[in-house]
């Protein structure tokens, strides 16, 4: 600053010339101009369409299968919008008490106090798989095996009978549903290993565990698809049809979660759960646009798009 | 062995190139990857279509949509705000601790990670405000995320403008605000713009923080309380999922152009800053 | 003038406004977080490295040392390539060269943070993989990340410091004899030192404060690491990967760790203030 302050500054008796517009402020007013532009056409102003939206946020096992019910839904009712986020059925729950969403999607089952509050309404079982690279030789483990994988005690895949290598455990992270019933279902209370590595989605677990030969990690059924091996557990194959049968034990409810009218006894919520229509009538605050969607998923032609997607029928 | 000083020069120097190469090469190497498995994907149907099966076909018209509102949302609220406070700041005060004080806070607010700015929003505005995962939310989140560092680049460019400017201008007998609006401001502008199209390409880069104001949904928005995903949160979500590496690539190829777009110009009103300080 | 009275009111509003809205957001940011801090007990929250919310345990440890280590990583690439390539820029590039090149380098300091991660994870963690060991996804492959994402700034900077440095000194140094290179590591990089230290803080800074491409790459475990080809998780990945489902405690807790960022950022802004103050007493006098 000290050195600009020896230029001589323009004379004052003679008139400065005007200064001509910077082309920079010009070019800065049109850009400003075109993105308003571009707002109030893209948006529509200020208007609340919330009450014409459905919001549905959460797992992000359920989340594709929503999608698909929604672009489905969408050619018989254009004039409601459904809305699909992942997050996680934590979130998804979270969601649902803040307000954030009409409907939470949870991949697992509902915690005694989160009934206190919510209405669970099944639209589909899925089955939990546990996947392995394509190239590892295991074929089959035992729930036991499983268990010990992840908890920590078995290090190495010959210790299994497969390759000498370090075994890559992958796990979803906290707020999963899927997490959850992999809890539930497989570790029966055991902690699984700290140094287990930690993806945010079904898709990232099955990406890693596609592309590392020593992987091992958990997701889905309904979404393995071809590129990642579904260990048989016991012998059993994961399919739908042994999750039909029944003899594919490692099962967890898709759930569409609604917020409870408060003062509903609990008892008749846990019952209801297995009834298309009570969930319905003890729901709270549902509008007319939300009810409708959840009538089409619990419909025959809803159910059989899951199906058609290697999902098991709510009944 | 001690070497010559010369041949320690011609070591040393032959190193740094080396080390100077590897570098350009590899930040070419990313951007040329990117574009090269991106824009033979870039069709008028991609620009123009609505995302198909979770975004494995179609195209990606309501994330282009989304960005440029809520780009359009935080520079519209920052911009005015940033550059009124820097002027208060710099023409309408007199140095001293309070001003110090707020330069540091803007400073260190300019520092701040982006996600916990999206962590502030999605309590805040989300939630408290009821505002749900929404461009509204997403936008003002990005407005407050960028603002500190408006200010700052503001006020360093006003700074900047010669004191004889205003010496002579208010020796004209022109009042303080004519002053400001007639010189101070002209001389900074370039300086101010850079501030603000740097902006633009932060928020255009933001992922974290949108995906938990402005959520992720697919869909046209229809209006500012709607939620909508951006050009980089669609690039992670299908990356992240493997849904289609090909419309990824090509969404990034977009990506990639914009942001050296904004950041040519940016550099290109920083040298006409330049020139005319000097 | 009453005009120009009216509009200085107006200004003032403004920015009143504009400054007490951020300051609130940093009050707010304490207030929910300070309080989990005392409750829990710093040492609990700081040295242990149970991280169990779902058990009212918050240890951020293991996280702390992932940002730390993983920083330091991409501050080592970020220095030795970052700071090489400024020395070739100014000192030994012909004029030409380096006005291409300069700004061709800021221009890649604007690419998406995910874009960079996803080149991470689909060319440089199958490399680590396969030749170093480990899942891959590792502090290792964080560092390198990350050390390519702050090298545009570290570069940037440290050109405009050396760059700063007058020409006489180099002058007199050749004069008394010294070959170019001498010049630069005795004269020159001495002089620019506070520039080049203000470069590597914000370098270091950005590094801090990284989120997406550090969540795609690192592995996101808990442990706390033992190798650079471990599994690592940062502050910043803890955040973003709970936030979206934590309440109550839980919810708290990360905005501990929010302000636990904001005091590292401070002191890092601290360091940078001080030592650039530094600077502008020393304007050479030559």
């Amino acid at each position: 600053m000290a050195l600009r302050m020896t230029q001589a500054p323009p004379a004052p008796q003679h008139k400065r010339p005007r200064p001509k517009v910077p082309v920079a402020a010009a070019l800065t007013v049109v850009l400003v101009l075109l993105l308003v532009l571009g707002l109030i056409w893209g948006a529509g102003g200020f208007r609340k369409t919330r009450g014409k939206t459905v919001t549905l946020i959460g797992s992000t096992s359920v989340e594709p299968f929503a999608e698909l019910l929604a672009e489905n839904f969408d050619q018989g009712h254009s004039d409601i919008s459904v809305e699909v986020q992942g997050g996680g059925s934590t979130a998804g729950i979270q969601a649902l008490t803040s307000g954030l969403a009409d409907i939470g999607m949870c991949s697992r089952s509902l915690s005694k106090e989160e009934q206190q509050t919510m209405t669970p309404i099944v639209i589909a079982r899925d089955g939990l798989a546990v996947i392995v690279n394509e190239s590892n030789p295991i074929d089959t483990l035992t729930e036991e095996q499983i268990r010990s994988l992840f908890a920590g005690d078995v290090t190495n895949w010959k210790q299994l009978g497969g390759s000498d290598s370090p075994v890559n455990l992958i796990m979803r992270e906290e707020g999963s549903g899927t997490r959850e019933a992999f809890m539930n279902l497989v570790m029966r209370g055991r902690e699984t290993a700290l140094r287990a590595l930690v993806q945010e989605s079904n898709g990232a677990v099955k990406e890693l565990v596609r592309t590392d030969p020593a992987g091992v990690g958990y997701m889905s059924l309904g979404l393995v698809g071809t590129e990642v091996k579904a260990v048989k557990i016991k012998g059993v194959e994961a399919t739908s049809e042994n999750v039909r049968r029944g003899t594919y034990t490692l099962v967890r409810p898709f759930l569409f979660v609604v917020r409870r009218r408060v003062g509903e006894a609990t008892s008749q919520g846990a019952a209801a759960s297995t009834r298309a229509n009570s969930p319905l009538a003890a729901a709270a605050g549902l509008t007319p646009q939300a009810k409708t969607l959840i009538e089409y998923v619990l419909s025959p032609p809803g159910q059989a798009v899951l199906e058609s997607q290697g999902l098991v029928a709510a009944q | 062995m001690r070497l010559s000083p010369a041949l320690r020069q011609k070591a040393v120097v032959t190193g740094l190139w080396t080390l100077a190469a590897l570098t350009v090469a590899v930040l070419l190497f990313i951007v040329v990857y990117v574009l090269a498995k991106g824009l033979p994907h870039v069709t008028w149907n991609f620009l123009t279509d609505r995302p198909r099966e979770m975004g494995k076909a179609g195209g990606i018209l309501p994330m282009i949509v989304g960005t440029l509102a809520v780009t359009a949302l935080a520079v519209l609220i920052a911009a005015p705000v940033g550059v009124v406070t820097a002027i208060f700041l710099t023409e309408y005060t007199r140095e001293g601790k309070l001003t110090a004080v707020i330069r540091f806070g803007a400073d260190c607010l300019a520092g701040i990670p982006s996600i916990i700015f999206g962590l502030f929003g999605f309590v805040f505005f989300a939630i408290t405000l009821k505002m749900g995962l929404s461009i509204l939310a997403g936008g003002l989140t990005l407005a407050i995320m960028v603002l500190p560092t408006i200010i700052r680049t503001s006020e360093e460019a006003i700074r900047a403008v010669p004191a004889a400017y205003r010496e002579v201008s208010l020796g004209l007998g022109a009042t303080r605000w004519q002053t400001v609006t007639n010189v101070v401001l002209r001389s900074a502008l370039p300086g101010i713009s850079t501030g603000i199209v740097l902006s633009i390409g932060r928020s255009v880069s933001e992922t974290a923080a949108l995906i938990l104001t402005a959520g992720s949904a697919l869909r046209m928005p229809q209006s500012l309380m709607e939620s909508s995903r951006t050009l980089s949160v669609h690039f992670y979500i299908l990356s992240r999922e493997g849904i289609s590496m090909d419309n990824a690539y090509a969404t990034a190829a977009i990506l990639i152009v914009a942001i050296l777009l904004i950041n040519i110009a940016a550099y290109w009103l920083m040298s006409r800053f330049i020139a005319k300080a000097s | 003038m009453r005009q120009d009275k009216i509009i200085q009111w107006i200004l003032m509003g403004v920015a009143l406004t504009a400054i007490g809205a951020l300051a609130l957001i940093a009050i707010f940011i304490f207030k929910e977080g300070l309080p989990l801090i005392f409750r829990v007990g710093f040492s609990d929250f700081f040295l242990s490295s149970q991280w169990r919310p779902g058990q009212g345990q918050f240890g951020i440890f293991p996280m702390i040392v992932g940002s730390l280590v993983v920083t330091a990583g991409a501050m080592v690439i970020g220095l030795v390539f970052g700071l090489g390539c400024a020395i070739v820029l100014t000192e030994f590039a012909p004029r030409r060269l380096a006005t291409f090149v300069k700004p061709a380098i800021e221009l890649l300091a604007g690419i998406p943070s995910v874009v960079y991660g996803f080149m991470g994870v689909v060319i440089l963690v199958p490399i680590i993989r396969q030749y170093l060991g480990g899942p891959g996804l590792s502090m290792l492959a964080a560092s390198i990340i990350l050390g390519i994402m702050v090298l545009p700034t570290v570069t940037s900077i440290s050109v405009d410091a050396l760059r700063a440095v007058p020409r006489s000194y180099r002058e007199g140094a050749i004069a008394l004899g010294a070959t170019r290179w001498q010049t630069t590591r005795m004269v020159v990089l001495k002089a620019a030192r506070s520039g080049l230290v203000t470069a590597f803080i914000l370098g270091m800074g950005r590094a801090v404060g990284e989120t997406m491409a550090v969540i795609m790459v690192a592995g996101n475990s808990l442990a706390l690491p033992r190798s650079i080809l471990d599994s690592v998780r940062t502050l910043t990945s803890n955040i973003a990967l709970e936030m979206g489902y934590a309440t109550g405690e839980h919810r708290q807790a990360l905005f501990a760790t929010g302000v636990t960022l904001f005091i590292i950022i401070m002191i890092l802004n601290s360091i940078a203030l001080t030592v650039s103050r530094q600077r502008a007493q020393k304007v050479p006098k030559v």
